[in-house]
């Protein structure tokens, strides 16, 4: 009996400072957690305050103005890059999800005990170098490039073509390549908890093979997509490594103006402002994705 | 389990999920290719095998440097995000407390925050607190990026461990410490090393805080970086990158090993990332 008492938190046979679950849970958890605020939470933080002050040369002004963001969404250079980054990690996230689909469809209903595996095997590209599979599709794409050739030697066409790389398509190829895997497991995960005696029902009810995923299957994974979208969506928006590599003049995104104000130009008022701009933008375009998502998951119901 | 549907005899959705699984591995699978193709061009076809962009990289002295680097920053990194991890790993699967939604959503953050904002955040931060620029402030920037997959891991590990172990070891007398280091350390070993590994191989590839946040030492990354410029160079980047994709593969995979084995024996499964 008296060991069943001591488990239970806030016991007044074994006072002390660590002795309650919420102390012990907060003492745990705080190392933890004052890291990421220290090293997160703060900086975020420290840019938004610099967001609203200015800087001459090296000194920082810190009376509050509004001017940074005012030249952030009205400068055209700055207004198009966002525009452009919006519209491509848009464009990634829901050709990412549009291709992944199924294959995680796949392995859900089709995987058989080669779930795990197949799972493994798609994941593995995803851990290697960001860098170096970005540098990879610049060799793929490149006008001596392997893509090229293949076309030449099949006699597609008969020149190198240019179209491949350094340019908007060259970094959607790249970045729905590099995001491929967080589509699939967040889908795949909505796809394994889907009742699959509810698909019985439906064809026992006589729903075909696509009726019967269209009002059964595809509204249930709504979760999953808008997961997967999420995932994919945010981070891609300031990718800087993939407009660098093989996006050329037109496929520059708003991470290269940020890098610019933080170190050549050494703007940080300005590169802070396009930061939080860019934050505050992609969240509302994903909030709003995922209402309407949501919106039309009711309709197909 | 349902039929694949099929249309003329072909089982359409298996030949697509194998297309995709082509385009997924073929990025990654030419750079190997062209390290030991005997041209300066990486191109089809092939003009004959050799070692020499390997040989290449062992008489470079900026690459051996940033692969010292790279290593440092690595097991610095691991071991620091791994013992947060275990942190917040037990005190999320063991105790219920007022905060922990909150506190467990800043500690994941990183996940789903884009790596520039981190990274301009963090410069601006050190620069203002005047701190010289180093290997110690990238791998500040990657604990902080690798914690919520050592969270992750750790979970895995951490749920549905029977505790009513750690409990008789309390009852026949052991103290607190006692019975984490006899009782619980072993119980999640194969998740601590998974998260390890996981970390480490993170930190390794992990290019965009290193490149904001390093001074003059430069991590693999980061080095690679600089030599993209050089058109003459990339037969020796790719020798340097199949050797990095090897590791990686070889420590995510003892990674995912050890990661099953600590979720069964926790009888939860899950991926990494799902």
């Amino acid at each position: 009996m008296t060991v069943a008492i001591g488990r239970r938190p806030a016991t007044p046979a074994r006072p002390g400072l660590l002795r309650t679950e919420q102390r012990q849970g907060l003492a745990l958890m705080s190392p933890t957690f004052l890291f990421a605020l220290v090293m997160l939470a703060a900086p975020i933080l420290v840019v938004i305050a610099h967001s609203f002050w200015t800087q001459t040369y090296l000194t920082i002004d810190r009376t509050f103005t509004l001017d940074n963001y005012r030249i952030a969404l009205t400068e055209p250079i700055y207004r198009d890059l966002l525009m452009r980054s919006l519209i491509l990690s848009m464009s990634v996230a829901f050709l990412t999800v549009l291709l992944a689909y199924p294959v995680a469809y796949y392995i859900s209903f089709h995987g058989g005990r080669y779930k795990s595996l197949l799972l493994f095997l798609i994941t593995i590209p995803a851990w290697t170098s960001y860098l170096l599979r970005v540098m990879s599709w610049k060799v793929i794409l490149g006008y001596n490039g392997v893509l090229n050739t293949a076309l030449l030697g099949t006699g597609i066409i008969d020149e190198p073509s240019t179209a491949f790389l350094y340019n908007t398509n060259a970094v959607l190829i790249t970045l729905t390549h590099a995001w491929a895997v967080f589509a699939i497991l967040p889908i795949y995960v909505s796809l394994e908890k889907v009742d699959r005696t509810l698909i019985e029902a439906a064809s026992d009810l006589g729903d075909g093979p696509i009726r019967r995923f269209l009002r059964v299957t595809l509204p249930l994974t709504v979760p999953g997509i808008i997961a997967a979208l999420i995932i994919v969506m945010i981070p891609t928006v300031g990718d800087y490594v993939t407009p660098r590599l093989v996006g050329g003049k037109d496929g520059v995104m708003i991470a290269s103006a940020i890098e610019v104000q933080f170190k050549r130009g050494a703007n940080w008022p300005l590169g802070a402002a396009l930061s939080v701009t860019t934050m505050i933008v992609i969240t509302v375009v994903a909030v709003s994705c995922v209402g309407l998502l949501r919106w039309a998951a009711g309709r197909i119901r | 389990m349902t039929r694949a549907p099929r249309f003329l005899g072909i089982n359409w959705l298996a030949l697509y999920v194998t297309l995709y699984v082509v385009f997924l591995y073929l990025p990654v699978l030419l750079l190997p290719l062209f390290s030991f193709n005997d041209s300066a061009v990486p191109n089809f076809p092939l003009s004959g095998f050799t070692w020499k962009w390997y040989e290449g990289l062992l008489t470079t002295p900026a690459m051996l440097d940033a692969a010292r680097n790279s290593a440092m920053v690595g097991v610095a990194a691991a071991v620091t995000s791994t013992l947060l991890g275990i942190c917040a790993a037990r005190a999320m699967t063991r105790y219920r407390f007022r905060g922990q939604k909150p506190m467990s959503a800043l500690i994941m953050a990183p996940l789903v925050l884009p790596e520039i904002i981190i990274a301009v955040a963090l410069l601006l931060v050190m620069l203002r607190l005047g701190l010289q620029l180093s290997l110690l402030t990238v791998v500040l920037g990657h604990v902080l990026i690798c914690v919520p997959y050592s969270v992750t891991v750790l979970i895995a590990g951490f749920e549905g461990f029977d505790r009513s172990l750690e409990e008789a070891s309390t009852d026949l007398g052991e103290t607190a410490f006692g019975t984490f280091r006899r009782v619980t350390l072993p119980m999640v070993a194969p998740a601590i090393v998974s998260s390890l590994l996981v970390s480490f191989t993170i930190s390794l590839d992990e290019f965009i805080l290193a490149f904001f946040l390093t001074g003059t030492d430069a991590t693999l990354p980061v080095y690679i970086w600089g030599q993209l410029r050089f058109a003459a160079r990339l037969p020796g980047v790719l020798a340097l990158g199949t050797i990095m994709l090897v590791l990686s593969f070889v420590l995510l995979t003892i990674a995912e090993i050890y990661r099953r084995r600590a979720a069964r024996r926790a009888n939860v499964d899950g991926g990494l990332l799902a």
